[in-house]
């Protein structure tokens, strides 16, 4: 197969263009994404949630990269989130750091293990929880990431077309429409001051772009598995996804289309009926202080008092 | 052909010439989820393998 703009071979089928064409294609997606949505403007400094992984890699690039087509000093920090997940995210660690220093971005990792007293993995070896591993490391990790992105102008994540399709399903299939109201390329509690906006700027990028972008840019990320990550519901949705994708092609980007129409609607049905925000956190919560926090302080009180 | 899988972290031997696409059926590997390289250049999935090509199957699904 040929690029469908030179005589290059082909590196992804659909659409059919050859790596520098790709990479053409790509980029311009993204910082498409990022001026349609008004994801980061010139002035912002920005923190990335970073993991070392593939896509938030890309997308801390992408941002910098951006940024420096207006100002040659871009205000980025890569924040990374070290769980305590061994033989997974020591490696992506190290990759991330390596990248950073590449690249001279700043970086800053917390860990649960300074910030909790344990890693992830002794959470739950030691069963100070009942909750699923993903429950936990997503409700800690959310709450670190709130803590320590205060004060950016704008939290950049890496969630792409997969991540976001997936999160619609998940949240329809559970009937969970307050949490669906919180999706789009820009999320969480916007307009205050606690809580910094969230955006995602491969927000339309597939997993398999952002992937084959990561490759051929010769980022060293590692595409290894959370070990944790079978236990994951979300898995059984993604592998459904792309089964159904590889047969009706397409299928991903039509459920973000079609979720981008109604979500001013389902936004509006939410503002200001009823959802109150955990004073600690922000996430929204039906109780003063929400369960991650909750979770947080069990935690913290199991290490103190032992 | 010696086919590398990277999630799994093994290598698979086995005797084949065809497309990516029925190379990755015959694994039961969904095109949409992995990258394919012969030889360390990305393929796609329409190019006619030979047995004595070197395969890379690279997973694209993040896990975390
Ligand atoms: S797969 Fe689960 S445990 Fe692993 S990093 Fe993701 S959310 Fe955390
Ligand atoms: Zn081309
Ligand atoms: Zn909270």
């Amino acid at each position: 197969m040929k690029c469908r703009l030179c005589d290059e071979k082909a590196v992804l089928s659909s659409p059919n263009y050859c790596k520098k064409h790709f990479i053409e294609y790509f980029e311009r997606k993204v910082f498409r994404t990022i001026e349609d949505y008004g994801l980061l403007d010139p002035s912002d400094s920005v923190c990335v949630a970073a993991s070392g992984g593939k896509d938030s890699t890309v997308a801390l690039y992408l941002s910098f990269k951006y940024l420096q087509s207006f100002r040659s000093d871009p205000k980025v920090t890569a924040l990374i989130i070290d769980e305590g997940i061994s033989g997974y995210r020591n490696k992506t660690l190290d990759d991330l750091k390596r990248f950073c220093k590449d690249a001279g971005i700043p970086l800053k990792v917390v860990s649960f293990r300074q910030e909790f007293g344990r890693t992830l993995d002794q959470i739950i070896t030691l069963r100070l929880t009942d909750q699923k591993p993903c429950t936990v490391c997503g409700i800690l990790r959310r709450y670190l990431l709130n803590k320590y992105s205060r004060g950016f102008d704008k939290l950049v994540t890496g969630h792409n077309l997969d991540d976001e399709s997936q999160a619609i399903l998940m949240n329809l299939f559970r009937q969970q429409t307050d949490i669906l109201a919180r999706l789009g390329p820009v999320s969480g509690v916007s307009r205050d001051a606690l809580f910094v906006q969230r955006v995602k700027p491969l927000y339309f990028c597939p997993e398999k772009e952002v992937a084959l972008y990561a490759v051929l840019k010769g980022f060293d990320v590692s595409f290894t598995e959370c070990p944790y990550v079978v236990f994951a519901y979300r898995a059984d949705v993604r592998d459904f996804l792309n089964a159904y994708e590889q047969a009706h092609k397409g299928a991903k980007l039509n459920i973000v289309r079609s979720f981008l129409k109604v979500l001013p609607e389902l936004k509006a049905s939410y503002s200001g009926k009823g959802l109150r925000y955990c004073e600690s956190c922000g996430e929204p919560s039906s109780q003063r202080v929400c369960n991650a926090c909750k979770l947080a302080d069990k935690i913290i009180i199991a290490r103190d008092g032992g | 052909m010696i086919i590398f899988i990277e999630k799994d972290d093994r290598k698979v031997s086995k005797r084949f010439a065809g497309t990516v696409a029925s190379l990755l059926s015959s694994l039961d590997i969904n095109p949409e989820t992995v990258l394919v390289s012969r030889n360390g250049e990305i393929v796609t999935e329409d190019v006619v393998l030979k047995d004595s090509d070197d395969i890379k199957i690279l997973s694209v699904v993040s896990g975390g």
